[in-house]
């Protein structure tokens, strides 16, 4: 088996989806700015089909759903990618702590979070937000905190498999500090499955936050975002007409997309596993 | 005995969890900014309007009487009423609880064996088209966000085929098969949802059964194709399938909130939705504690056939 090293031998299960990823951030960046229409600006009637003026259609308010489309995205995605970077932050800390401190602290950690999980996370996010309101730092406090826990569960046991390894009893009989051995042997060689775990959590952020704006209790208005988007020309339906279609293929294409690149990192990982040894 | 034990172990640690569960749901009463009361009713409420509300809730009361009062309140049945409409919340619960699980149970009635036969039947044909059929469906199911899924069915077989209604509310004065007509697109979402990772469970729990040195003797031995997987196989097989089974109906139980939202059906997770954007809390917390207990309750359930059917489990390392 070939090593995961030159472009030619990415398959086209990987280059595919992360090409589409590329294409879709760059128009997300740079879309609005380029676009002819403003994303809250009403530039026909409610709900036109597809035309060459408008190639996504227009909304439930007579916006164009490209400009509305591409905009809403700048809003989903940075939030479902914060969220996850957080998620990765904390979860990982934790779980590297739990791991090489071991002893109590591993004890109260894992218990806490095995508590936590066995909480269905839609149900949470339901009660705090009925508390607390939806604004945007209580959705990202939420969704953070579920998305840390599987992170540091994944990190625990990774830490844990590693730091028995030959190569880490030598960085300690050589007197390395706790610093080094963290962040220059267990973490470069957990790096693979930590990343495809990331974008696995990037997935579920966003449509863990996609769900609870279609409900209505996601991102507040104005700002758009997708599942907002779906609620809102959800009406549509009722006329025979396929709005909402269009931002929920959105969330479903950037998830699909992320899932098979996350799929292949993992794959190569076992490739060259096995070749390894 | 160690089988006892260990599940005594297991219920010990739900009963922990919806302990802690319940502890949450209380508190989040506790979490409203300043006092509850007011923080309901708004800053133009009466000063009488607050102290009624207040009685109401309990919140004269110290919190550890407060919590144990609650508790023992919903132990029997006794909710009080919707802070919004102003009804006891109990008949209104029934409804829609029956409703929730009439489609749940729907759902699961389908996809459950669905999963089981297509999985094994895939384990069985490995590496034919239905196996790359299998995870094209699986990649889909956990990509796809439900109202897409809700919607595509919507447009498809309500819109163009006209075959079931766009809306799915049902009321008791339906018939069975009414009722059973007006459920087939939201169930179906929720078997879409679910089918997939069963039958992905199903067939990599056949195969890995499939491995087995014991199954390599039958087939020396000379038995059969179907008495391999009839009497070797399936039998071993049914510990894993079974907690796939329970873990994928804890999962249909969270899904159901947003397949109820996307066909207006009459159920608990549209209420509690309707209730928290209505800050209706005295709802949203019972409902609450429902989804939260089945959860858990079936998540027991998969942690207990595992250890029944599986002795290795039996003897932790």
């Amino acid at each position: 088996m070939t090593r995961f090293t030159s472009l030619r031998g990415v398959p086209l299960s990987t280059w595919l989806p992360l090409g589409v990823l590329i294409v879709i951030t760059l128009a997300v960046a740079v879309g609005p700015a380029v676009l002819p229409y403003r994303a809250e600006e009403i530039v026909g009637d409610l709900w036109e089909p597809m035309s060459w003026a408008h190639p996504l259609g227009t909304d439930q308010l007579g916006r164009d759903m490209l400009a509305r489309v591409l905009e809403g995205g700048r809003t989903s995605l940075s939030l479902a990618a914060v969220i996850a970077g957080l998620a990765f932050l904390f979860g990982s800390g934790a779980g590297l702590t739990a791991a090489f401190l071991g002893g109590w602290v591993d004890t109260a950690l894992s218990r806490a979070v095995d508590l936590l999980m066995a909480f269905p996370p839609l149900i949470f996010a339901l009660l705090a937000i009925a508390v607390l309101g939806n604004s945007i730092p209580v959705l990202v406090t939420v969704l953070t905190l579920f998305e840390a826990l599987r992170i540091f569960r994944l990190t625990r046991s990774l830490a844990m498999e590693i730091a028995v390894q030959e190569f880490v009893a030598v960085a300690r009989l050589r007197g390395e500090g706790i610093g080094w051995i963290l962040f220059r042997e267990i973490l470069p060689n957990g790096m693979v499955p930590l990343m495809a775990e990331l974008a696995i959590r990037f997935v579920f952020g966003l449509l863990f936050l996609s769900s609870l704006s279609f409900l209505g209790l996601g991102v507040p208005p104005p700002a758009p975002d997708w599942g907002g988007m779906v609620r809102d020309n959800a009406p549509a339906v009722g006329f025979g007409l396929t709005a909402p279609l269009v931002p929920a293929a959105m969330i479903a294409i950037v998830a699909v997309c992320v899932n098979l690149v996350a799929d292949s990192l993992l794959h190569t990982r076992g490739r060259s596993r096995s070749a390894e040894g | 005995m160690v089988l006892t034990r260990l599940i005594a172990k297991r219920l010990f640690g739900a009963l922990v969890t919806l302990w802690f569960v319940t502890v949450l749901i209380f508190l989040a009463v506790e979490c409203l900014p300043g006092d509850a009361a007011e923080a309901l009713l708004g800053k133009d409420a009466t000063p009488v309007a607050v102290e009624n509300l207040r009685a109401e809730l309990h919140l004269n009361d110290p919190p550890l009487e407060r919590y144990v009062g609650w508790l023992s309140r919903v132990a029997v049945g006794d909710l009080g009423k919707s802070l919004t409409t102003n009804r006891p919340i109990a008949p209104m619960l029934a409804t829609r609880l029956s409703n929730t699980l009439f489609l749940a149970a729907t759902a699961a009635a389908i996809a459950v064996p669905l999963a089981i036969i297509l999985g094994l039947v895939s384990a069985l044909y490995r590496g034919t088209r239905l196996d790359r059929i299998i995870s094209v469906l699986s990649l889909a199911s956990i990509s796809f966000p439900e109202f897409f899924v809700g919607y595509i069915l919507l447009v498809v077989f309500a819109l163009n085929l006209g075959w079931f209604p766009v809306l799915s509310g049902i009321n008791a004065d339906m018939g069975l098969g009414e009722q059973l007509h007006r459920i087939v697109l939201p169930a179906l979402t929720l078997v879409c949802l679910v089918l997939a990772y069963m039958m992905r469970m199903t067939r990599a729990a056949v195969i890995n059964v499939l491995s087995n040195p014991y199954i390599e003797m039958a087939e020396l031995k000379g038995c059969s194709r179907r008495e391999i997987i009839v009497r070797h196989a399936f039998v071993n097989a049914i510990g894993p399938v079974a907690n796939v089974v329970a873990l994928s109906l804890a999962y249909l139980v969270v899904g159901v909130v947003v397949v109820e939202v996307v066909f207006t059906y009459p159920g608990l997770g549209q209420w509690m939705v309707d209730s928290v954007s209505k800050q209706d809390i005295l709802v949203v917390q019972i409902c609450g504690l429902i989804f939260g207990a089945t959860y858990i309750g079936l998540n027991l359930t998969a942690d207990i056939v595992a250890v029944l059917f599986n002795p290795k489990l039996r003897h932790p390392r």
